[in-house]
């Protein structure tokens, strides 16, 4: 049997081909190797934690930066409103103060024009006044001049005059 | 379905076992006719007789031939590569190459070196006597340490282990923290597999410290595997399937578990959870056990490769033993579809030797658990 019986050269360089093989496979070549890929194992694994705690990051930022935008279209939305509310309150003061200051003018005008009025009515009036008399005086001279009439007049008007 | 009735028909019983005995001892006596058979001498018989006939072509004689070592690397032809013979006798060392042991037609011849005559019988290097009758008692005492074919072909696996591993190594260091590339990409894989689905199961968080030697056994042995199935030169050797390499592989098994036996392990096998008066069997069968578990490995893997290579060399033959070029375009698609199948058994066996090593080392070092 032949096949089955293990011959003693065949067991001696195995032995030492394979003990070898193992010491020098396992400086040379698995050292480094396991070495290596276990590294890389840790740095990828290591990698894959950043970008989680990165992508992490990145969605409290996004978080922080959209509720920073809410508020700030509500500040926008207040400032508005308020400069809204203050214009509004300005045009209204504005407009009051021009329809006091029209009125005060026209109330000013109203006098004044009354007052020229009244200036120049008096005027007038003293003018129609001596006028008045001058024309009267005149009429009077005229009337005067001729006695007759005048005599003639008064005895109308006595005669007219019924004692009752 | 209830096949119990059948079983139990006793006269059916009977004609099983008979029939099974039948068949295991017509195996039997198969297997045993040709090795017990000295074929050599039948065919120098057989050229005696009529020599300018033709040899007449014995599959079993060539098959074994290709399978089993042999001193000389047959290349074609008449051509073989010489290969140190290296010898222990008991009147010293002695090393001559081996092609003093042939004549010019291949034929085995009388060398003597000095110290004493050798003839290579069956590729067995005997010593032979003054009267050129082989010295059997001298013989016995003949270490045979040549540098054989299987030897030659397994230097060969090592340096290309080495060759690539170093080159992969060396890609790890250029390369550091960068994905994998050429020969280091194709490597890579097969070093996490066994990092990840052979030693981390087994073994547990001690597998970085077994890492080196799973690794080399498995690579060692699938690249032998892979050599032995090259048909031509720098292939071609029966390495993985010859017995004596599964029996120092499966040793050095043998002894890495037990040296790296923890208390647990001991008190499992000496101190096992049974009624006292069990013990000494017990002791037995334990012991029986941490030995037939290396041999299990060193049984299957020898004769897993064995029979591959004997299936594809039985295919080739059916060429020669038909006679006819006829039976060749069969005779190649069948041995077409066993290599591809060898290739996958190359592998596999690889892989289990290196699992089950993985598994006999995982039990031994494992905690308590119960």
């Amino acid at each position: 049997m032949d096949l089955v019986t293990p011959s003693i050269g065949l067991v001696f360089w195995t032995l030492i081909s394979f003990l070898i093989l193992l010491v020098l496979l396992k400086k040379l070549a698995w050292k480094p190797v396991l070495t290596a890929i276990h590294d890389r194992e840790l740095s990828i694994e290591d990698a894959l934690n950043k970008a989680e705690i990165a992508r992490e990051e990145i969605a409290t930022l996004t978080n922080q930066n959209e509720s920073l935008l809410k508020q700030a279209r509500a500040e926008r939305d207040e400032i508005l409103k308020q400069a809204k509310t203050l214009k509004d309150q300005i045009v209204a003061e504005a407009k009051a103060s021009a329809q006091a200051e029209g009125n005060k003018m026209i109330e000013k005008a109203k006098t004044e024009i009354n007052n020229q009025k009244m200036a120049a009515l008096s005027e007038v009036k003293n003018q129609v006044a001596t006028l008045s008399l001058e024309i009267a005086e005149k009429v009077l001279r005229n009337q005067f001049a001729d006695k007759q009439a005048q005599e003639g007049l008064v005895t109308q008007l006595l005669n007219d005059v019924k004692l009752n | 379905m209830d096949f119990s009735h059948i079983l139990n028909y006793k006269n059916f019983r009977l004609t099983t076992l008979l029939a099974v005995f039948l068949f295991f001892s017509s195996i039997n006596s198969f297997a045993e006719t040709p090795l017990t058979v000295p074929p050599h001498s039948e065919t120098a018989a057989h050229n005696e007789a009529t020599p300018a006939a033709e040899e007449k072509f014995d599959p079993t004689v060539t098959i074994l031939e290709h399978i089993s070592d042999t001193h000389s690397w047959h290349l074609f032809g008449h051509t073989a590569i010489a290969l140190p013979v290296i010898l222990f006798t008991p009147n010293g060392l002695d090393v001559f190459l081996s092609s003093k042991l042939v004549n010019e037609h291949h034929e085995a011849v009388a060398y003597n070196s000095g110290k004493n005559t050798y003839l290579n019988e069956e590729e067995h290097i005997k010593i032979l006597a003054a009267d050129g009758e082989i010295d059997e008692a001298a013989s016995a005492h003949v270490y045979d340490f040549s540098i054989t074919k299987n030897v030659a072909a397994m230097f060969i696996a090592v340096i290309v282990i080495l060759l690539v591993f170093t080159k992969v190594a060396s890609a790890y260091k250029t390369r550091a923290g960068k994905a994998p590339k050429g020969l280091q990409s194709f490597a890579e894989p097969f070093i996490i597999f066994v990092r990840d689905d052979i030693a981390r199961p087994n073994i547990g968080y001690k597998y970085e410290k077994f890492m080196p030697l799973l690794l080399t056994i498995f690579f060692f042995i699938w690249f032998n595997n892979l050599l032995g199935l090259i048909p031509i030169f720098p292939g071609g050797a029966n390495v993985t399937g010859n017995i004596a390499f599964t029996l120092v592989l499966s040793a050095i098994v043998l002894v890495v578990v037990n040296l790296n036996g923890n208390k647990y392990y001991w008190s499992h096998i000496f101190k096992p959870d049974v009624p006292f008066w069990l013990l000494p069997i017990m002791w037995v069968v334990e012991i029986i056990g941490i030995f037939s578990k290396p041999f299990a490995l060193m049984i299957r893997l020898f004769a897993n490769i064995t029979a591959g290579h004997i299936i594809i060399l039985s295919l080739v033959s059916l060429i020669f033993i038909f006679k006819s070029l006829a039976i060749a375009p069969v005779s190649v698609a069948f041995v077409l579809f066993m290599s591809v199948l060898e290739l996958l058994v190359a592998f596999l066996q690889a892989f289990i030797f290196t699992m089950l090593t993985a598994l006999f080392i995982g039990t031994a070092v494992e905690e308590h658990h119960h």
